[in-house]
């Protein structure tokens, strides 16, 4: 017997051993400093995004400065595996005091319970652009610096030699007017006129395609109840949507396999882009004045736009929410949101902040993008059903992309929808 | 000299015998221990997950929600067969998939195998050619033909020149006839090489006098080949066809890098199809259940296989 023990202890110090890492991460935010400060961790997607990290640096450094009660430790995630990052340490009871979120997916969060409302007082969340501050079930969980805008680049010269109208924000192009401008367009000599990104995957489908779904009249969900889709994503609009959306690539005005970006407009192979704002200065310093950054169509109820952008929150978990939010408070200074905006090229999330901006003030040159992102703006769907939602629209439009017949498609898209929401119990919302 | 080689030669094994007999008890916990690390990485990452996804189909758990899991007995089966058409679809790709990647990267790997076992000058250079893709990262494939199958891609622009203009091919990945065929192309060409190294060393160990005496025998190159090297290839056989089978059902990465599925469902496989309801879509009991299917699916058919290709007694 005596002789067994060794080998099986062993083991058991392994297993234990391998719990013990594993929990050693456990309480993110709980450590203290030499002088008895108090840390926050915060975890962002930023890796790899140079001009976004250096804002995020001098906003910590100044924040611990600042104080002699907290301390702020971050730590940056590539964008690709953020989410898994966060799922995975909330499943293990792991999250970071604060942390940052893409838009769409805080009332899913949210509703899982790994937030806690922001409670940020109301005079600042009311400065915000209201695309830049997340509500869910009434509360707000999640604020941020900036928006992002999508609209249609071109080049005066081009649109002026074919005789085609500049529209306007008053006067968008309406539908027809935009078929016969890429008619006109494909006739001068462009192989397909407009670039629309079709060949970038992910959350970039209904990002960029739901606000023209939207234009038509159709939408996601039904946003009166959160509880279907039926009727919004598979009437008569939404149809309409699709076989429009079909005939774009039938009738070769656009292309699903070119590059992902902006090249294709920056070399004169397409005379429309539309796309982000991230792309205009690029797009600017390639054309220079030439660049028209102009509104998307109407395509019946007036041009729309995805609203809503990276956002921060407070995790459920954080055993010092008190700091966190001395933290955000802080880091909504102007001068902090001007440098976001003007690093990353963003749409600053306060008027005050945007008129310091280099490029966003009264007479910046990618001012238009600030009018578009308040005038059209439109948040996708505030539902926990959300992750579903966008991964069955960007198979469908897919799909109608490539031919697939749009009322059986759009059909099957809702019975998926609906059932997942049904087997969640409503999320909620019943 | 020459004679106490032989006679230390007999000592060792007696002396190690005796050192086994005496301390036999502490060798076996020894190996036990040494196998421990393995062991228990293998009940973590294999044994556990296997047994929680076994539960987890017959719930309606999600991957994050703060509602309990429900058990719902038989619903995630019933739903993939009667009520989830891309499921059909999936298996249906993935047959498809397997019946054509089987034997037709099977063979080529094999006439590979046959070509660079000559005595030639250069061969290992061929070799080195052939196993390249092996080494390669299948992401880093993927996206490289991705390129290359692009509509004014790398294959289109070889097919114009090649017909002088007269095709000027289509656009592979997006059109839903094609994208399949296209992924098993790249699929059999990144993979095969690594079969042609299983069947070379399958090669190898066919002693030469077999060929000799066939040879005194008169038998010609492809009587050689079916009386000797076909038969002395059978344990390989068996080897390749079963771990070509299990790759082409486990097929994901090419879909989820080129795909994603598309279009309209013509390339969505069931693994892709699992991770996708899983952790997109967020519903791990489902995706487990779909994973418990394929689990049993991979078993029928490696067993089907193990009997097909037995050592007849």
């Amino acid at each position: 017997m005596k002789r067994r023990t060794p080998p099986i202890i062993g083991s058991a110090a392994l297993v234990g051993v391998l719990a013990l890492t594993g929990c050693g991460q456990a309480g993110q935010g709980s450590g203290t400093t030499e002088d008895g400060r108090t840390q926050l961790t915060m975890w962002t997607h930023s890796a790899g995004n140079p001009a976004e990290l250096e804002v995020y640096e001098r906003i910590i450094s100044d924040f611990n400065d600042s104080q002699d009660e907290y301390e702020v430790v971050h730590e940056s995630f590539p964008q690709g595996a953020y989410n898994d990052a966060i799922v995975a340490a909330a499943a293990s009871g792991d999250l970071p005091c604060l942390l940052d979120l893409d838009g769409p997916i805080m009332p899913n969060w949210a509703w899982a319970g790994y937030l806690q409302p922001l409670d940020l007082p109301e005079e600042l969340t009311d400065s915000l652009l209201p695309t830049a501050v997340g509500v869910w079930d009434d509360q707000i969980y999640s604020a941020g610096y900036w928006d992002a805008a999508l609209s249609i680049f071109a080049r005066k010269s081009v649109l002026d030699q074919n005789g085609i109208r500049i529209p306007t924000v008053d006067q968008p192009w309406t539908t027809d007017e935009f078929g016969r401008a890429l008619a006109t367009l494909k006739a001068a000599g462009y192989d397909t006129p407009i670039d629309i990104g079709a060949e970038d995957a992910g959350e970039w489908w209904p990002y960029a395609y739901s606000p023209l779904l939207q234009s038509f009249g159709g939408d996601l969900i039904d946003r009166s109840t959160m509880l279907t889709s039926d009727g919004a994503l598979n009437g008569a609009e939404a149809v309409e949507w699709g076989q429009w959306f079909q005939s774009l690539f039938a009738d070769g005005y656009a292309s699903n396999s070119a590059t992902i970006g902006n090249q294709e407009f920056v070399d004169d192979e397409v005379a429309l882009s539309y796309t982000g704002v991230w792309n205009a200065l690029a797009a600017l310093d390639a054309v220079g004045d030439d660049l028209l950054i102009l509104p998307p169509p109407d395509l019946g109820t007036g041009p729309k736009i995805g609203g809503g952008s990276w956002q921060w929150a407070i995790s459920s978990s954080c055993p010092d929410p008190e700091g966190a939010r001395e933290y955000l408070e802080f880091s909504f200074a102007d001068e902090y949101i001007t440098a976001f905006a003007d690093n990353q090229i963003v749409i600053p999330a306060t008027e005050s902040a945007a008129a310091d901006s280099k490029y966003f003030g009264e007479d910046g040159v990618l001012r238009p993008f600030v009018e578009l992102s308040q005038k059209f703006a439109v948040l996708r769907p505030e539902t926990p059903a959300y992750a579903v939602i966008s991964s069955t629209f960007e198979t469908a439009a897919k799909d109608i992309m490539n031919g697939a017949d749009v009322q059986a498609t759009l059909d099957r898209a809702v019975s998926e929808i609906d059932a997942n929401i049904a087997s969640n119990d409503g999320y909620g919302f019943q | 000299m020459t004679v106490t080689p032989p006679t230390v030669a007999a000592e060792t094994p007696r002396r190690s015998l005796r050192r086994f007999r005496s301390i036999k008890g502490r060798q076996t916990w020894a190996g036990l221990a040494m196998m421990a690390p393995a062991g228990i990485l293998l009940v973590l990452f294999l044994g556990i997950p296997v047994i929680l996804a076994f539960g987890l189909s017959f719930t309606n758990a999600r991957l994050i929600s703060p509602n309990p899991p429900r058990f719902v007995g038989l619903d995630n089966f019933m739903r993939a067969f009667t009520a989830d058409p891309v499921f059909i679809d999936s298996v249906w790709n993935t047959i498809v998939f397997a019946l054509v990647v089987v034997p037709v990267q099977a063979g080529l790997g094999l006439l590979l195998a046959l070509l660079v076992n000559r005595r030639l000058r250069g061969v290992t250079a061929f070799r080195v050619i052939f196993f390249i893709p092996v080494v390669t990262s299948i992401v880093v494939v993927s996206i490289l033909w991705k390129f290359m199958y692009q509509e004014d891609g790398l294959i289109n622009s070889m097919i114009d020149m090649l017909t002088f203009g007269a095709w000027s091919g289509v656009d592979w990945l997006n059109n839903p006839n094609t994208a399949l065929g296209a992924i098993i192309v790249l699929s059999i060409w990144q993979a095969v090489g690594f079969h042609m190294i299983i069947w070379l060393a399958g090669l190898q160990t066919i002693p030469e006098e077999l060929y000799e005496a066939a040879k005194m025998d008169g038998a010609g190159p492809w009587r050689q080949f079916t009386a000797v090297t076909w038969p002395g290839l059978r344990p390989t056989m068996v080897f390749v066809l079963v771990t070509i089978t299990i790759a082409a059902l486990g097929l994901f990465v090419q879909v989820d890098v080129m795909t994603q599925g598309g279009p309209v469902n013509s390339t969505t496989t069931i693994v892709f199809h699992a991770v996708r309801k899983g952790y997109e879509q967020q519903e791990i009991g489902y995706a487990a259940a779909i994973s418990l299917i394929f689990f049993v699916a991979v078993l029928i058919i490696a067993l089907i296989q193990r009997r097909l290709t037995r050592e007849k007694a």
